[in-house]
């Protein structure tokens, strides 16, 4: 593969391409942060619910466990491949742990 | 695809650490210190150096503290007793002041008073100052800024630096061989090899320390478990997580009855963990018929547990008679984490240990500041024509060599400053405390704005040789202005004071080496200007 522009950008709009570059990178912080924090929480939440053991228990290694959730998106989302990518990346499983905890949330 | 997510990897490695890397440096600094709060309080406090303290019987010193507190705080709604270490020789009692109580002497709603463990005779009050508790504040509370803030401007920093860490890890070919790989004299080539020394060598350490500091206020910064489980109810989750047995808001029933003797029951406590030693003591409702004694274990050297938590006893105050026993078998969950907080705050360690802690602490101020200055070395290199022909490098590269300057040269300082004014500050000063710590921060003023006014070779070399001579001469000042120097503390094995002589003057030593290195660059470079030397290196290859 040749080498690529890092960090690409994934975003069409900006003709020039410094400005592009600092979009990406402005897409990908974003995403890292707001998504990156979001997911982290919902793992938190997920695991603190669901986990086999005491709550208290399951709420402590839920909580401990997010704090690894938060690097690997935040890794995530500069290793991808485009900033469309790293922001569709977080929002997949986002979406997929949000599902079951609000189904679990209005069922209990 | 591979080459491209090692330059990602290193480009988020180089953003995370280069942005919070002065914050980080501190952070590392003063939890290094941290490291020796009791003896750096202790070496403050010159009144006491001389203190003799024979092994006492727990029993004993329990006993004497609660006399003291039977005849200053008997109608108190709680005591506290902190038994002696090995580290801090005293006992420090504590109560609540009933209500209506404004003792003169106390903050707020606490009084407090030291005593001696062999006679109960209160220890005549030392100098005062927040001794190295002002450090331990500085790692996580920052200051003159409230204390919530810091927190989580601290917290997003160790953040930053975790995913730094890791993604600095992921950029590396060849970890193990960085490992045993210094280059030196060769300009950028030599920061780079230094930086990868001080991150590899002591590594475990590095991300040990970050993600457990993460560990310590996780339920603040994410606090979405523990919403979505109790439903908001942190009161709740907080019984659970720290049961106290419901003894520590119960009511006094108003009846009085005399409390027990503590001595069997501190002895009965440790007999119940196998002889490993008692950290406090709790009375609730002193001298009621309703009074508990809870005692828990002791956090150290003495103990068989590297967690934070701590077992607890609870007795009924007036009978004596054990009624429960609390956290003997935690759960997996519970241990995990406070083993993990108990790393972080390294009390179990031995003196051996904690050294090692110490060291592994300096290598990760040597990595956050060789990272920052690689930074400044490879950017300067762009503006390198610019600044042959007279101009000066860009903004960015100005902002961080100030920056740079400030931190690493100015920090030295600040701390050396603390301990000068801590012997030169009249012994009864008002305030003299926060005095002190005055003197920290407008050392640490003085040093910031001259390096980010005129962030030069010439300003590194005064900066770290001023710095360097105050800590230096630290063994000289406590000589000149106590009685126990280091010719009386090393014959008589004060370890706790001799050590912070040395190691102090010993960081002092490293700092006036470093600053002749770099004038004796500086004598080269001025003799034989010479082209820069080559850009090169895994890390920097393509990464901008």
């Amino acid at each position: 593969m040749s080498r690529a522009v890092f960090p690409p950008t994934g975003c069409v709009w900006p003709r020039n391409e410094s400005a592009r570059l600092r979009v990406g990178v402005a897409m990908r912080t974003l995403a890292a942060v707001i998504g990156g924090y979001v997911l982290a929480s919902l793992a938190a939440a997920l695991l603190g619910t669901m986990l086999p053991m005491d709550r208290v228990d399951a709420v402590m290694t839920g909580t401990m466990v997010a704090l690894l959730v938060l690097p690997g998106a935040v890794m995530w989302s500069f290793a991808a491949r485009s900033a469309a990518r790293a922001w569709a990346g977080l929002a997949v499983p986002t979406a997929v742990l949000g599902a079951v905890f609000a189904f679990r949330w209005m069922a209990a | 695809m591979k080459e491209g997510f090692r330059q990602s990897m290193a480009w988020l490695h180089t953003w995370s650490g280069l942005l919070v890397g002065w914050v980080l440096f501190l952070v590392f600094v003063a939890g290094t210190a941290s490291y020796f709060r009791d003896e750096i309080t202790l070496w403050m406090k010159p009144e006491l150096h001389q203190a003799q303290h024979p092994d006492v019987p727990p029993e004993v010193a329990a006993g004497h503290a609660v006399a003291l507190l039977q005849q200053r705080a008997a109608d108190s709604p709680r005591w506290f007793i902190t038994m002696p270490t090995e580290r801090e020789p005293g006992v420090r009692v504590s109560w609540a002041n009933p209500p209506g109580v404004k003792p003169k002497n106390g903050r707020g709603r606490f009084s407090s008073a030291m005593l001696e463990p062999a006679t109960g005779a209160e220890i005549s009050e030392a100098r005062e100052t927040r001794g190295g508790e002002f450090f331990y504040r500085l790692h996580f509370d920052l200051h003159y800024m409230p204390a919530i803030w810091a927190r989580w401007i601290v917290g997003v920093c160790a953040m930053f630096m975790l995913v730094a860490i890791l993604s600095g890890i992921v950029t590396h070919r060849r970890i193990f061989k960085d490992f045993f790989t210094f280059r030196p004299k060769k300009g950028q080539r030599s920061w780079l090899d230094a930086h990868n020394a001080t991150a590899v060598l002591a590594l475990p350490f590095h991300l040990m320390i970050t993600y457990t500091g993460l560990l310590t206020l996780m339920f603040m910064y994410f606090p979405a478990g523990v919403q979505a489980v109790y439903r908001g109810d942190q009161e709740t989750f907080f019984a659970e997580m720290f049961p106290s047995g419901g003894d520590r808001n119960a009511k006094p029933s108003g009846e009085a009855a005399p409390l027990a003797a503590v001595g069997p029951m501190v002895a009965e406590a440790r007999a119940h963990w196998g002889g490993a030693p008692v950290g406090r003591i709790t009375v609730n409702n002193p001298n009621d018929a309703r009074a508990t004694v809870a005692i828990t274990r002791q956090i150290g050297q003495a103990t068989p547990s590297m967690s934070y938590n701590t077992p607890t006893v609870i007795f009924d105050g007036p009978s004596g008679r054990q009624s429960k026993t609390i956290g003997d078998e935690p759960s997996g969950a519970a241990e995990t984490r406070g083993v993990l907080y108990g790393l972080h705050i390294a009390r179990f360690s031995s003196p051996f240990l904690r050294g090692l802690f110490f060291l592994s602490g300096i290598a990760g101020c040597l990595m956050v500041a060789t990272g920052v200055l690689l930074w400044a070395v490879k950017e300067r290199q762009k503006y390198a024509k610019a600044i042959a022909k007279g101009g000066r490098a860009g903004f960015g590269v100005r902002l961080v060599d100030g920056l740079n300057v400030a931190a690493i040269g100015g920090l030295p300082i600040a701390f050396a400053a603390y301990f000068w004014a801590n012997r030169l500050l009249p012994v009864g000063l008002e305030a003299r405390a926060d005095v002190e710590i005055r003197w920290f921060f407008i050392a640490w003023a003085v040093a910031a704005v001259a390096g980010l006014a005129w962030p030069t070779r010439r300003l590194w070399q005064l900066l770290l040789t001023v710095g360097g001579t105050l800590l230096a001469t630290i063994p000289l000042l406590n000589a000149a202005t106590t009685a126990t120097h280091l010719g009386v503390t090393l014959p008589s094995g004060q370890w706790a004071v001799a050590g912070f002589d040395l190691v102090v003057c010993a960081l002092g030593l490293s700092l006036l080496w470093a600053a002749w290195f770099v004038g004796r660059r500086a004598a080269k470079k001025a003799a034989a200007p010479r082209p820069a030397p080559a850009v090169g290196g895994e890390m920097a290859e393509g990464v901008r």
